[in-house]
C-alpha cells in the first residue's frame, strides 16, 4: 500500500513539474533566436549576449533551410524573433515571403552594401568563402583546376566529398545557377554525381574525411579548416584552395540575420542584431570562428587570404533567394533524396 | 497482436466514465495520423509522391533492408538460442545473459562505434597501417546498415525463441526420434514449427525497428524512408512531400504487421500437462566452433561498441573535453522519459480494465487502436504533431507535453501489454467480494485491484522509460528549444564526427539501459 502511495505521489509530482515547465517562466522579455548556425560556432557568443544584457535568450539550433521552413510552417504563430542564417539565400527567401521586416537604417549602415539585402530586410553578420579543401599528402595543389566546373573531369572520380544538405552548399548552387544558368548548374551537378562523390551531413565531417585521406577534395567553407585544427592540436593534413577562376566555387557569402514579422519585441531583436555588429562580436567571428568580420575596422585573421583578393563571382547576394528552385534542382538530379 | 479473451458474458453495466476515458485515449492515439492524412490529402501530393520513381526505389530499398535485417537476426538467433538452452555449451548461463545486452545499445550508438572502429580510415585501419593497409573496404550503405541493425536487434528474436525452446515438451521431439528421424530432422520437422510464433513475434520487432530506425541508417549513409523524410523535412520549403512519405512509411509498417499475423496463422501448440524438461545435447568437439560463433557475435555486438565508447571517452577526458553539459542532458532524458512512462501507464489503465473486465466489440476496437502506436514510426508521429500544433495547438507547440504526448502514442503498446497481462491475473472474485462489502467501484479499484497489478504496471512503465531514453527522430523534431537529451547530444556530436563528445552521453545511455535489462535477464535465468 505504501508503495502505491509513493508511486501515486511521484506521478502527481511529475505531472505538476511538467505543467510548471510548460507554462514556465517570468516576465522578463525573452529573445527567441532560430539559429541555422551551429551551436559549436555561435553558442558561446549568444551566451555572452545573455550575460551582458541580462536578456533571456532561447536558441533553436537546426539547419538553415529547416528553420526557414519551420518559420513558414509556423506562420504568425512563430515563436522566433530573430532568424540567424548560415547564408544570404535563405534570408532572401524569407524576405521574399515577406516574413522579415525592414531593419533600421542605423543597423544597415554598419555593413558594406554588398553584404546586406537591397530592401534592408536582412543584414550580413560575418563573411565566409567557398573553397576546395584538399589533402596535402595526396594532392599537388598544382593539379587543382582553376574552376569548380572542372571537377566533373573523370580523374576526380571517387575523390570528392560534399555536403549537399548544407545551406552554404545550396547557396553555392544557387550562385552556380545565376552564373551558368539552370542547365549549366544541372550539368555540373550531374557531372559531379557521375564522379561518385561522398555526401556528408555537414562540412566538418567532409573535411575530416579529406584530412584523413579517405577523400582527396571537398567543397566546403574556408573556416572549417581552422576549426578542425583547433580540435586536433593543429596537425591537419588538409589545406584550403581558393579557386582563382572567379566562378561560384569561390563565392563569398554571408551569415546574416533578420527580424521576423511575428517578433514579440522588435526592439529587443534590433538590440541583439546591433550587438552582433559591435567590434567585440565581430572580433569573436574573426578569432573564434575564423570568418571574415564585415564591420569596418575589425581585421580578419592574418593568415586568411584577404577578402579583396578572393576572385568571387559578380553576384548580388540578394539574388540568391531562389532557394526553393535550388532544392528542386538538387532533388531532381538525385543529389539530395 | 492482441488476442481477445472471451469470457462469460456479464451484464452490461460498463461504467460510462470508463468508456469515456478509454475512448479518449484511443482518440488521442489516432490524432497524429488522422492529421497527417488530412494534411497530405489537402496538399494533394500523395499520389504524385508515391508514384515517383525515386519514392518507389526508396520503398524497395527500405523493404529490402527490413527483410534482410530480419533474416539476419533470425539466422543469428536460432543457433544462439539453441546453443544456450539445449546444449552443454561451456558458460551457458553467461552467454545467455551477455547476448541479450546488445539490445541496450541504441542502433545509432552502435553505428557510430562501427564507423569509428571499422570505417575506411578508422581505428582498425590505424592498427593495420604498419601492415601496409591504407584503406578498409567501405562500410557505408546497405551492408553497413544491415550489419549494424542486425547486430543490435537480434536479441528481439533470440529471447522469445529461447523461452519457446525451454517450454517445448521434449516428449514430442523424442517421439519423432523414436520414429526414426535424426536429431537435425527432428529439429527441423518438429521443433522448428513450434518455434514459428516466437520467431514471427521477434522478427516483427526487428522489422519494425528497422523500418523506423533513423539514426543508424543516417550515420551509415543509407537512404531509407526515415532518412529521406528527415532530409525532406529539414531541407525543403514545402513539407507536404515529407508528410506524404511519412504516411507511406506508416502504410509500409502496417503491411509488415499484417504479414506477421498471417505468418503466425492459427497454429497453436500445446505442451502436455506433465512438462518434461528437454534433454541436453552434448556438443563434443562441436563446442569449439559453437564457442567461436558465440564469441564472434558477442565481440561485434557488445565488446566492440563498448570498447570504442570507452576509448573515445578516455581520449576525450585526456583532451579536456568538457563533461558538464552531460548532467543536464541526462537529467532531461530521465525527466522526459519518466514523465512519458508514468503517462503511458496511466493512459493504458482504463483501456486494459475495459478490455479485460468488459469484453465487447467496442472494447476490442478501442484496444486495437491502442496498439496502433506500435505501427507508427516516430518520425511520422513527430511530423504530424508539428503540423498540428504549429497550426491548431500553438500553446503546446515546442513544449515538453507535446513531446511526451508523442512518446506516449508511440510506446503505449509496450506498457499496455504488461498492464493487460497483470490485470488478467487478478481474480475478479476479489473485486466482486469487495463490492459485496458495500465498497464503491473507485474504492475497490484503488484498494483491491491496483495493488495487485502494480508490479506489472511498473514493469511496463520501466519498458517505456528505457525505450523513450533511446528514441531519436521524434525527440529531434519535437523537443522544446534548448531541451537537449542524451539522445540528441549523441546525435548532434556523431553526425558532426565529434566522437569524443558523444562518448560520455553514449556510455550513460548504454549503462542506464543495460542495468535493468541485466537485472531482469538474471532473474529469468535463475527461474529457468
Amino acid at each position: 500500500m505504501k508503495r502505491l502511495r509513493i508511486l501515486a505521489a511521484a506521478g502527481v509530482a511529475l505531472l505538476t513539474l511538467a505543467a510548471a515547465a510548460a507554462c514556465g517562466g517570468d516576465d522578463r522579455s525573452t529573445l527567441t533566436v532560430y539559429s541555422g548556425r551551429s551551436e559549436s560556432l555561435v553558442g558561446p557568443l549568444l551566451e555572452r549576449y545573455a550575460d551582458e544584457t541580462g536578456a533571456r535568450v532561447e536558441v533553436r539550433y537546426a539547419s538553415t533551410a529547416e528553420l526557414a521552413s519551420t518559420i513558414l510552417e509556423e506562420g504568425g504563430n512563430s515563436p522566433a524573433d530573430v532568424y540567424f542564417a548560415q547564408d544570404a539565400g535563405a534570408l532572401g527567401a524569407l524576405a521574399k515571403e515577406r516574413r522579415l521586416v525592414a531593419l533600421p537604417q542605423s543597423i544597415l549602415d554598419l555593413v558594406d552594401a554588398r553584404f546586406r539585402s537591397d530592401d534592408g530586410r536582412w543584414v550580413g553578420i560575418s563573411a565566409r568563402a567557398r573553397v576546395v579543401a584538399y589533402n596535402t599528402n595526396n594532392v599537388d595543389p598544382a593539379d587543382l583546376p582553376a574552376s569548380i566546373l572542372d571537377f566533373t573531369d573523370p580523374k576526380w572520380k571517387g575523390r570528392i566529398g560534399w555536403a549537399p544538405t548544407n545551406g552554404s552548399f545550396q547557396a553555392f548552387v544557387t550562385a552556380l545557377r545565376l552564373t551558368q544558368g539552370d542547365a549549366g548548374a544541372r550539368a555540373w551537378l550531374e557531372g559531379i554525381e557521375a564522379n561518385d562523390p561522398v555526401a556528408f551531413d555537414g562540412n566538418l565531417p567532409a573535411l575530416v574525411a579529406v584530412a584523413s585521406g579517405e577523400l582527396d577534395v571537398a567543397f566546403i567553407n574556408h573556416y572549417y579548416l581552422y576549426q578542425l585544427r583547433s580540435e586536433t592540436d593543429g596537425n591537419v593534413d588538409a589545406a584550403n584552395y581558393f579557386l582563382p577562376g572567379g566562378d561560384a566555387g569561390a563565392l563569398v557569402n554571408v551569415a546574416g540575420a533578420g527580424i521576423l514579422d511575428s517578433a514579440d519585441s522588435s526592439e529587443e531583436a534590433e538590440r541583439f542584431i546591433e550587438w552582433l555588429l559591435t567590434d567585440e562580436s565581430q572580433q569573436y567571428f574573426a578569432s573564434e570562428t575564423h570568418e571574415y568580420p564585415i564591420v569596418d575596422g575589425v581585421p580578419a585573421e592574418a593568415e586568411l587570404v584577404a577578402l579583396r583578393d578572393i576572385q568571387t563571382p559578380a553576384i548580388d547576394l540578394s539574388d540568391l533567394d531562389d532557394l526553393e528552385g535550388t532544392l528542386e534542382l538538387l532533388r531532381d538530379t538525385g543529389v539530395i533524396p | 497482436m492482441a488476442a481477445i479473451t472471451v469470457r462469460t458474458r456479464r451484464p452490461l453495466d460498463i461504467p460510462i466514465a470508463l468508456i469515456g476515458t478509454s475512448a479518449l485515449v484511443a482518440a488521442a492515439m489516432l490524432l497524429p495520423i488522422a492529421y497527417l492524412v488530412v494534411r497530405v490529402w489537402n496538399a494533394g501530393v500523395f499520389w504524385d509522391e508515391v508514384t515517383a520513381p525515386a519514392t518507389r526505389d526508396a520503398i524497395v530499398r527500405t523493404a529490402l533492408l527490413a527483410a534482410a535485417t530480419t533474416a539476419g537476426a533470425i539466422a543469428i538467433s536460432l543457433p544462439l538460442a539453441w546453443l544456450t538452452t539445449r546444449t552443454d555449451l561451456p558458460f551457458r548461463r553467461a552467454w545467455s545473459v551477455l547476448l541479450v545486452l546488445p539490445l541496450a545499445i541504441p542502433s545509432y550508438v552502435g553505428a557510430f562505434t562501427f564507423i569509428a572502429a571499422l570505417g575506411p580510415r578508422g581505428m582498425l585501419q590505424d592498427a593495420l597501417e604498419p601492415l601496409g593497409v591504407d584503406r578498409l573496404p567501405e562500410i557505408y550503405g546497405f551492408w553497413g546498415a544491415w550489419a549494424a541493425l542486425t547486430l543490435f536487434t537480434f536479441p528481439y528474436v533470440m529471447m522469445p525463441v529461447r523461452a519457446s525452446l525451454r517450454g517445448i515438451d521434449r516428449s514430442i521431439e523424442e517421439a519423432a526420434r523414436g520414429l526414426g528421424a535424426g536429431s537435425l530432422r527432428a529439429f527441423a520437422r518438429v521443433t522448428l514449427p513450434q518455434l514459428r510464433p516466437a520467431i514471427a513475434a521477434g522478427g516483427l520487432l526487428v522489422a519494425l525497428y528497422t523500418l523506423s530506425d533513423f539514426g543508424a541508417v543516417s550515420l551509415l549513409r543509407f537512404d531509407s524512408l526515415t532518412r529521406i523524410i528527415y532530409v525532406r523535412y529539414t531541407s525543403s520549403f514545402d513539407r507536404s512531400s515529407a508528410a506524404a512519405l511519412a504516411l507511406l512509411l506508416v502504410a509500409l509498417t502496417l503491411v509488415v504487421v499484417t504479414l506477421e499475423s498471417a505468418t503466425r496463422g492459427r497454429a497453436r501448440y500445446h505442451a502436455t500437462s506433465r512438462h518434461q524438461p528437454p534433454s541436453v545435447v552434448r556438443l563434443g568437439h562441436w563446442r569449439w566452433p559453437a564457442l567461436a560463433f558465440c564469441s564472434f557475435i558477442l565481440t561485434v555486438s557488445l565488446l566492440l561498441p563498448v570498447s570504442v565508447i570507452a576509448y573515445w571517452l578516455f581520449r576525450g577526458i585526456d583532451a579536456g573535453e568538457p563533461v558538464g553539459f552531460v548532467r543536464e542532458a541526462a537529467y532531461n532524458s530521465v525527466y522526459a522519459s519518466g514523465f512519458a512512462a508514468v503517462a503511458a501507464a496511466i493512459a493504458c489503465m482504463p483501456v486494459a480494465i475495459l478490455a479485460v473486465r468488459y469484453p465487447s466489440m467496442l472494447s476490442s476496437a478501442i484496444e486495437k487502436i491502442t496498439y496502433s502506436g506500435f505501427a507508427l514510426p516516430g518520425i511520422s508521429i513527430a511530423l504530424a504533431l508539428v503540423f498540428f500544433a504549429a497550426n491548431y495547438a500553438e500553446p503546446v507547440y515546442q513544449t515538453l507535453p507535446l513531446l511526451v504526448f508523442a512518446y506516449v502514442v508511440r510506446f503505449l503498446p509496450q506498457a499496455y501489454g504488461a498492464v493487460r497481462a497483470s490485470l488478467l491475473q487478478v481474480n475478479p472474485n476479489t473485486e466482486t467480494a469487495a463490492r459485496g462489502l458495500g465498497r464503491g467501484k473507485a474504492y475497490v479499484f484503488w484498494r483491491v485491484t491496483l495493488p495487485q497489478v502494480l508490479p506489472g504496471v511498473s514493469g511496463g512503465a520501466v519498458l517505456v522509460f528505457l525505450t523513450v531514453m533511446k528514441e531519436l527522430p521524434a525527440t529531434l523534431i519535437l523537443s522544446p528549444i534548448g531541451f537537449d537529451t542524451l539522445a540528441t547530444r549523441i546525435w548532434s556530436a556523431t553526425s558532426e564526427g565529434f566522437y569524443t563528445r558523444a562518448a560520455l552521453p553514449a556510455l550513460i545511455l548504454v549503462a542506464l539501459s543495460s542495468l535493468p535489462m541485466l537485472f531482469s535477464v538474471l532473474r529469468e535465468e535463475r527461474r529457468a
